[in-house]
């Protein structure tokens, strides 16, 4: 598939780039009159996160222009770095070391293998199908019995999150709309902007007004204002960008409820991991923001949804 | 050029996050005695050290296993300049306490495991008297305590192929041998010293 620079595109990613823009001036023009110490620390960060969308902005976009293969490759990365993360935190034991080298070298390249040729039958059931069951059989064949329920879950269960969820997105990219064709890439922007800029509200909004946690013992940063005015915005945001996708405006604005909403549970989902593990950030790969898996846990579980809605009520 | 390709690839492979905690990286001669789990441990440790420190660094390692093959003497030779160190059968002449004091000589800064092998397990071993006597000997030198984390997932004892989980290095402060201090207390002190950066 080639990529087709319509004029669509150019304003979608040209509204992101002046959005970066603004961002950025405000961040410079905070961390020139903030009053405190503690504000100071929280701009810092604030601009530390801006400076890293700017860099993910950059690779996203050249991963798009290349058409298909430059997405299923950078997501392929994304897949790989965020399971070395979730792996690292994760306590397996030694005998667990091959099915480990199975999960990072075989399965996760041979899922995204699939994407690329776009064969569907085998991309939605290698994981849960096939991986899950080849993965306790390599762990059994070690001789190790030791807490092996628990073990055989945690490998299934990192693959789940961070490779079968996340090569959804991608897959984007090989559904077949009528009437949308050759446009997947545009799609796929507009999937991972309103997710992403889903969380961005979540933030602004629970800084500017936040006042009631939500789930104070799981993420004590998120609270109800921010968690309501994050998805309303970027429901609305989604919604009137209808024009960049094969859906109407209420499809649209369908769709991106739906997609926010998972992207917020997925962010709950992986912060309890976090929290049990005892750290507050995956990584360090990405400056302000944590680890690879900080930044994709919405993508992970908004991306099968989107896929899926999309592939059943528009192909 | 060639050592440019291995440091890149440790830290592709080890995901390594490199900490000074109790010290500052730094080009003067050390001594950095760490954990031994993994025959990656090295390499790590040394691809973690910024390049000038690096430049004058080498590690002291097994004679029998760096000697065997192709790639490893080669590795040990050109790249790492190690003090290939005799093991099994320690004689008057080939003691590994003199060849360490003798690059020592050289202005050489040097990276040891004194468990004297790797570990399987997650208790790191009594550590040998080695460590000691240069300490005792080279008290103008540095001695910095290094702990090697995770690096065992990576590629443990006995395995080939090396699983990509992140890993960590910790630098803590340099200790010495204080005043009537006896051997067998110096040598748990240092050992626990790299404990203790586990909690740091």
């Amino acid at each position: 598939m080639k990529f087709k620079l319509d004029q669509q595109t150019v304003w979608l990613v040209g509204g992101v780039i002046g959005f970066l823009a603004l961002a950025t001036g405000i961040g410079g023009w905070l961390a020139a009159r903030a009053p405190s110490e503690a504000a100071q620390t929280t701009i810092k960060n604030l601009n530390a996160r801006i400076r890293a969308w700017w860099v993910m902005l950059f690779v996203f976009g050249l991963a798009l222009l290349t058409g298909g293969i430059g997405s299923v490759i950078l997501f392929g990365l994304t897949s790989f770095l965020a399971l070395r993360e979730f792996v690292t935190l994760t306590p397996t034991k030694l005998s667990d070391h091959r099915s480990l080298f199975w999960a990072f070298f075989i399965i996760t390249p041979l899922q995204y293998y699939l994407v690329a040729i776009r064969w569907y039958g085998l991309f939605v059931v290698l994981i849960p199908v096939y991986a899950f069951l080849f993965i306790p059989i390599r762990s059994v064949v070690g001789g190790d019995c030791d807490r092996f329920l628990e073990r055989t879950a945690k490998i299934q269960w990192a693959l789940m999150v961070c490779v079968y969820c996340v090569s959804h997105a991608p897959a984007i990219l090989s559904l077949e709309i009528p009437g949308y064709e050759g446009q997947g890439a545009k799609l796929l922007f507009y999937f991972v902007l309103v997710v992403q800029m889903s969380d961005v509200l979540q933030y602004v909004w629970g800084k500017l007004l936040g006042k009631h946690k939500i789930a104070p013992h799981v993420s004590p940063n998120k609270t109800w204002e921010g968690f309501i005015g994050g998805i309303l915005s970027a429901t609305l945001l989604g919604t009137g960008l209808w024009w960049a996708t094969p859906f109407s405006p209420w499809q649209a604005s369908g769709m991106s409820l739906a997609i926010t909403l998972m992207g917020f549970g997925g962010g709950l989902v992986m912060s309890a991991i976090k929290r049990d593990r005892g750290v507050k950030d995956y990584g360090n790969l990405i400056e302000g923001h944590g680890g690879v898996m900080d930044r994709i846990d919405s993508i992970c579980f908004a991306a099968p949804v989107f896929f899926h809605l999309t592939r059943f009520y528009f192909t | 050029m060639m050592t440019e390709v291995i440091v890149v690839l440790a830290k592709l492979i080890s995901g390594a996050n490199v900490r000074w905690v109790g010290c500052l990286p730094d080009a003067r001669q050390r001594i950095y005695f760490a954990n031994h789990t993994s025959n990656l441990d090295t390499v790590v440790l040394w691809a973690a050290l910024p390049p000038d420190a690096r430049a004058q660094t080498r590690p002291v390692a097994a004679r029998d296993y760096w000697t065997a093959g192709k790639l490893r003497p080669y590795l040990a030779k050109k790249i790492f300049r190690a003090v290939l160190i005799e093991r099994k059968k320690v004689t008057a002449r080939d003691n590994p306490v003199e060849q360490m004091l003798a690059a020592l000589e050289e202005k050489s800064s040097l990276i040891i495991f004194p468990e004297g092998g790797r570990q399987s397990g997650p208790e790191m071993a009594p550590f040998k008297s080695g460590l000691y006597h240069l300490a005792k000997k080279r008290a103008d030198v540095e001695f910095i305590p290094v702990l090697i984390d995770n690096l065992n997932r990576i590629l443990p004892k006995g395995e080939v192929l090396p699983v990509p989980v992140l890993s960590c290095i910790s630098f803590g402060a340099p200790i010495r041998v204080e005043e009537k201090e006896t051997k067998a207390a110096f040598l748990e002190r240092a050992r626990e010293a790299v404990n203790r950066l586990r909690q740091t």
